[in-house]
């Protein structure tokens, strides 16, 4: 039988304000235990949430990029369950009225074909804290920094139908997050995670199988790969006779395999109610507004305005766009090269990605400046120095941190184009070559190459290379 | 010094007729000689309360104090203290120092206020007799066989005895307004949002509301100034100017409307409390008020929905009672759930898992519509009755509870019954408005509360109301003897 996959996603993204969502301690990530978990934090008897208006911002501007509904009054709930590091016995989170209600995504998957994706909703809610197994002699530590650190769920239709298209999407919401700066997008730190809900059906079957939600997965890879290996294991049991249970499964990421999580764990009755000691969070227009205004030009249109206004390819486009930060570097460097845009998305693209790469540095961290490297550009463009020698430029640059004009001059690298300091480079080559001079003459012109190339080292690069071409080409005169 | 009103004793210390540290000891003085029978309090802050008043004495010599430094009071033991147990009248809290103070507690503070110590309550606030404390029943001082009323049967008491002359509280569902009827003395529920509830342990958050006991109207006005305003720790703190309360006492009461709502004075209400409620509106009526018979039609469903509400909140509320970061934990537990389990089913008292249980079961799925949405929307119809009553009243009154104190132990297996003492202040919690309870006089030698309901944050109105009335009586002025002299 011919099997479809149906993927769901919930994507918990920590929002990147400064302090918690009911209370005035810091989020910063990596502190000792306990050290960021204040009153409210700890569920202490009397403590009340009063919530961060920058995380509503936050939601909002998700919500706009989204091109979703922004609910005009939503409501907090509290999700009751006990767990040691959840301090107040409840969660506080968003059930029936979420700040952000439905939308829809396109993303486009790798053979250029696109998709729309729904978005149900989105909301907002605290993340618990963390429980440490290890270290503790048959005890659990109980770590509350993460207590109350502000999340957004997005909470997706099911519209997906493979692995790659639930990783399509999940890079879509990751890049967007971290275009409108809500969220650090940093996976390793779980800042940026997901639960996916699979299942499978025959093709062409109307109705949806029964799913299995897999749980707390933190990089696009494991997201892949669970969702493969999940459905093959459904894939199995159905075809085996067996039925697939409902149920929350953890993906393995050592072992590459999902297994049931304690149904203990599952049997909650959440008893969801309106949290009493918040208000409803009421947003008017003029709010609203305010934030579309502020919004920044999102991934989609700065892609297509790349393609426009630079006369990039869709592809260079794409990657230049990929983050904001490499999208304004980019800019940035085209201003200082005087709009040389293609030779500058090779260079952004080709020597400084590589670069950072090899040193694993974000854009951010680049030694070189977009005023800088477009400062090089600039003299490749204008011939004073060739493209080959323009790397060298490069690295000393990079190593120095100095204009390329400044290393230009100080290393004697600018290009020679005076015709008087050419021919006598060639004079002196012919002069040495007198066997291959007469081999040329009587016709073996692909030992052009060979001249140009003796000319280009006794110039050590500097020769500019269409002038010796020309030159040499008059001087040997031959056919 | 006792029996002086708060207006007496302000203008006595800043005469330097006795010194706060004076006044201070005498009220501790009578602290020791009755409160081991009454058990009003369940810690007594000697040593804060006497550095305290001598740090008052130099403000007043400085010329530095406000109208109610170096005078004493007392707080309910919900409001939290820090570097002192908190303990809400339960186990589970009987270790609990908090590490930071209420809101209410730091503006008693900073107007120069004197704490006493924190007095007896029903656990968590639960109950209306204050015999479920962890720390033992509270007697009423004008007969101590009987129930001081509750919760705050501790603050009401430690008045009435003349033990502080003011003292703090919190009204959920009467837990203020019907213990000041049972003990003879005046409370005040604020409106809904006028006093932070920050550093209050919760009871049932939509409804819990501190406020203030006193032996009179105009006391209570003067803490109410200090205590009340926006505070922007607590969400549903309403950011609205406060009144001036004391200021405004002196209202003429010529062309006030006074409601009646017949169903507070139908079957269930005792006779003789009946007759001092009626004779206390006459005298309204000699000062030239005008009576007027209203209805509030939903007022026989606020006790079921009541008791929906409170227990669903209460049931997320307490849920952070869990043994694991403060307050009692169960020894050698064997795992997660037992420690869970063992704590609180040792900790808690009877009910107080009742009202988890009832409220965890009108949470449930299957069961939240039935249960909790359809008590939310009887508190809708039940906030409009009262709406469409104020567009026709300026005030409601009646009879604050249904029965003079009953004895200890009545009632203490028959929840029901219990419940009902609240049936006439509960209203109030359930639609958020401010109610006052005043001594309008006594039947079978036990004193009978008056209930003065007011409109949202008309406090000024109802305590003026209230003042106007112990102007032209003396049942405030009566005390109990005191306790220990009784035979």
């Amino acid at each position: 039988m011919e099997w479809e996959t149906v993927i769901g996603l919930e994507i918990h993204a920590q929002l990147a304000t400064h302090s918690k969502i009911f209370s005035a301690a810091s989020t910063a990530y990596g502190a000792e235990a306990n050290t960021q978990a204040c009153a409210i934090d700890l569920g202490m008897p009397g403590m009340l949430p009063v919530l961060n208006a920058e995380a509503v911002r936050m939601a909002v501007k998700l919500g706009l990029a989204t091109g979703s509904e922004i609910t005009r009054r939503s409501v907090f709930a509290r999700k009751n369950y006990f767990y040691p590091d959840l301090p107040k016995g409840y969660q506080i989170s968003q059930f029936e009225l979420p700040i952000v209600g439905p939308g829809t995504l396109e993303i486009e998957l790798k053979d250029g074909t696109r998709k729309q994706v729904g978005i149900t909703r989105a909301h907002l809610e605290e993340d618990a804290g963390k429980s440490l197994h290890e270290d503790f002699h048959g005890m659990s530590g109980i770590d509350l920094n993460r207590a109350g650190t502000p999340l957004i769920e997005i909470v997706s239709e099911p519209d997906m139908r493979s692995a790659a298209e639930a990783i399509a999407y999940m890079k879509k919401i990751h890049t967007l997050v971290r275009y409108l700066e809500i969220c650090d997008g940093n996976m390793q730190e779980g800042s940026f995670r997901c639960d996916a809900n699979v299942s499978i059906r025959p093709v062409g079957a109307a109705e949806f199988g029964t799913r299995t939600e897999l749980k707390n997965i933190n990089s696009f890879r494991f997201v892949e790969r669970a969702i493969n290996y999940e459905v093959e294991r459904q894939i199995d049991v159905l075809e085996s006779g067996g039925t697939v249970t409902q149920e929350t499964r953890l993906y393995d990421t050592d072992k590459n395999e999902t297994r049931p999580m304690r149904s203990k764990e599952e049997a909650n009755d959440y008893r969801y109610f309106p949290d009493p000691d918040l208000l409803p969070v009421e947003l008017d227009e003029d709010y609203i507004q305010a934030i579309a205004d502020t919004l920044p030009e999102l991934p989609d249109p700065k892609r297509e305005r790349f393609q426009q206004e630079y006369d990039l390819s869709a592809y260079d486009a794409g990657v230049l766009s990929a983050s904001r930060e490499l999208a304004d570097f980019y800019e940035a460097t085209v201003a200082a090269a005087k709009g040389t845009a293609k030779l500058t998305a090779n260079w952004v693209m080709g020597e400084l990605a590589g670069v950072l790469n090899k040193q694993s540095l974000d854009i951010g961290a680049s030694r070189i400046s977009p005023e800088q490297l477009g400062g090089l550009v600039l003299r490749i463009e204008d011939n004073t120095i060739s493209g080959k020698i323009a790397k060298e430029v490069f690295e000393a640059m990079w190593s120095e941190q100095q204009d390329a004009d400044t290393i230009i001059e100080a290393r004697g690298l600018r290009q020679i184009t005076d015709t008087g300091a050419i021919e006598s480079l060639i004079d002196e080559v012919i002069e040495a070559h007198p066997k291959q001079t007469e081999q040329y003459r009587g016709g073996a012109e692909k030992l052009l190459g060979f001249f140009v190339g003796q000319v280009m080292k006794r110039s050590q690069g500097k020769a500019n290379p269409g002038m010796v071409n020309k030159v040499l080409r008059d001087k040997l005169g031959g056919s | 010094m006792h029996k002086a009103s708060v207006a007496e004793l302000s203008a006595a210390l800043k005469a330097r007729k006795f010194s706060s540290e004076e006044l201070v000891r005498a009220h501790l003085a009578r602290i020791h000689a009755q409160d081991s029978e009454l058990n009003s309090f369940v810690t007594v802050t000697e040593t804060e309360a006497l550095a305290a008043a001598s740090h008052a004495d130099k403000l007043i010599a400085a010329g530095e104090a406000s109208p109610l430094t170096g005078i004493p009071l007392a707080h309910k033991d919900i409001f939290c203290t820090r570097g002192v147990r908190t303990s809400c009248g339960s186990k589970m809290l009987d270790n609990f120092v908090p590490p930071y103070n209420a809101t209410v507690v730091d503006k008693i503070a900073d107007a120069g206020m004197v704490v006493l110590g924190k007095t007896n309550m029903d656990e968590f606030a639960m109950g209306s007799s204050n015999e479920n404390s962890y720390y033992g029943p509270v007697r009423n001082p004008w007969d101590t066989k009987r129930v001081p009323g509750g919760s705050s049967g501790g603050s009401a008491a430690a008045v009435a005895a003349r033990m502080t002359p003011l003292a703090t509280c919190t009204d959920t569902g009467g837990s203020i307004r019907q213990p000041a009827s049972l003990c003879g003395i005046t409370g005040i529920k604020p409106t809904y949002g006028r006093v932070s509830r920050y550093g209050m342990v919760a009871f049932a958050s939509s409804l819990d509301q501190g406020g203030i006991m006193g032996r009179s109207a105009e006391d209570a006005a003067w803490l109410l100034g200090v205590m009340a305003g926006f505070d922007p720790k607590d969400s549903t703190s309403v950011d609205r100017p406060v009144d001036d309360y004391v200021g405004g006492l002196n209202q003429s009461i010529e062309g006030l409307t006074i409601g009646l709502p017949r169903e507070h004075f139908g079957e269930g209400l005792d006779p003789e409390v009946g007759a001092v409620v009626e004779a206390a509106i006459r005298e309204y009526e000699k000062l030239g008020a005008t009576i007027k018979d209203i209805d509030l039609p939903n007022s026989p469903l606020s006790v079921p929905a009541y008791y929906v509400v409170a227990p669903a909140e209460c049931s997320s509320n307490l849920s952070r009672f869990d043994g694991v970061r403060y307050g009692y934990r169960a020894q050698h537990p064997k795992d997660l759930q037992d420690l869970y389990t063992r704590s609180r089913g040792e900790a808690f008292g009877e009910e107080v898992q009742r009202r988890i249980m009832v409220g965890t079961y009108a949470l449930s799925t299957g069961y939240y519509d039935a249960y909790y949405l359809k008590a939310q929307k009887i508190r809708r119809l039940i906030s409009d009755d009262f709406r469409q009553a104020f567009s026709e009243v300026d005030v409601i009154m009646g009879p604050t509870s249904p029965t003079t104190a009953f004895p200890l132990g009545e009632r203490t297996d028959d929840p029901i019954t219990m419940y009902l003492s609240d049936i006439y202040t509960i209203g109030v919690n359930l639609a958020g408005l401010t109610g006052i309870s005043i001594p309008a006089g006594f039947a079978g030698g036990l004193p009978v509360g008056l209930q003065i309901i007011g409109n949202y944050f008309e406090e000024a109105r109802i305590l003026s109301v209230a003042h106007r009335y112990q102007q032209v009586t003396d049942w405030h002025t009566k005390a109990p003897a005191d306790a220990g002299s009784q035979t």
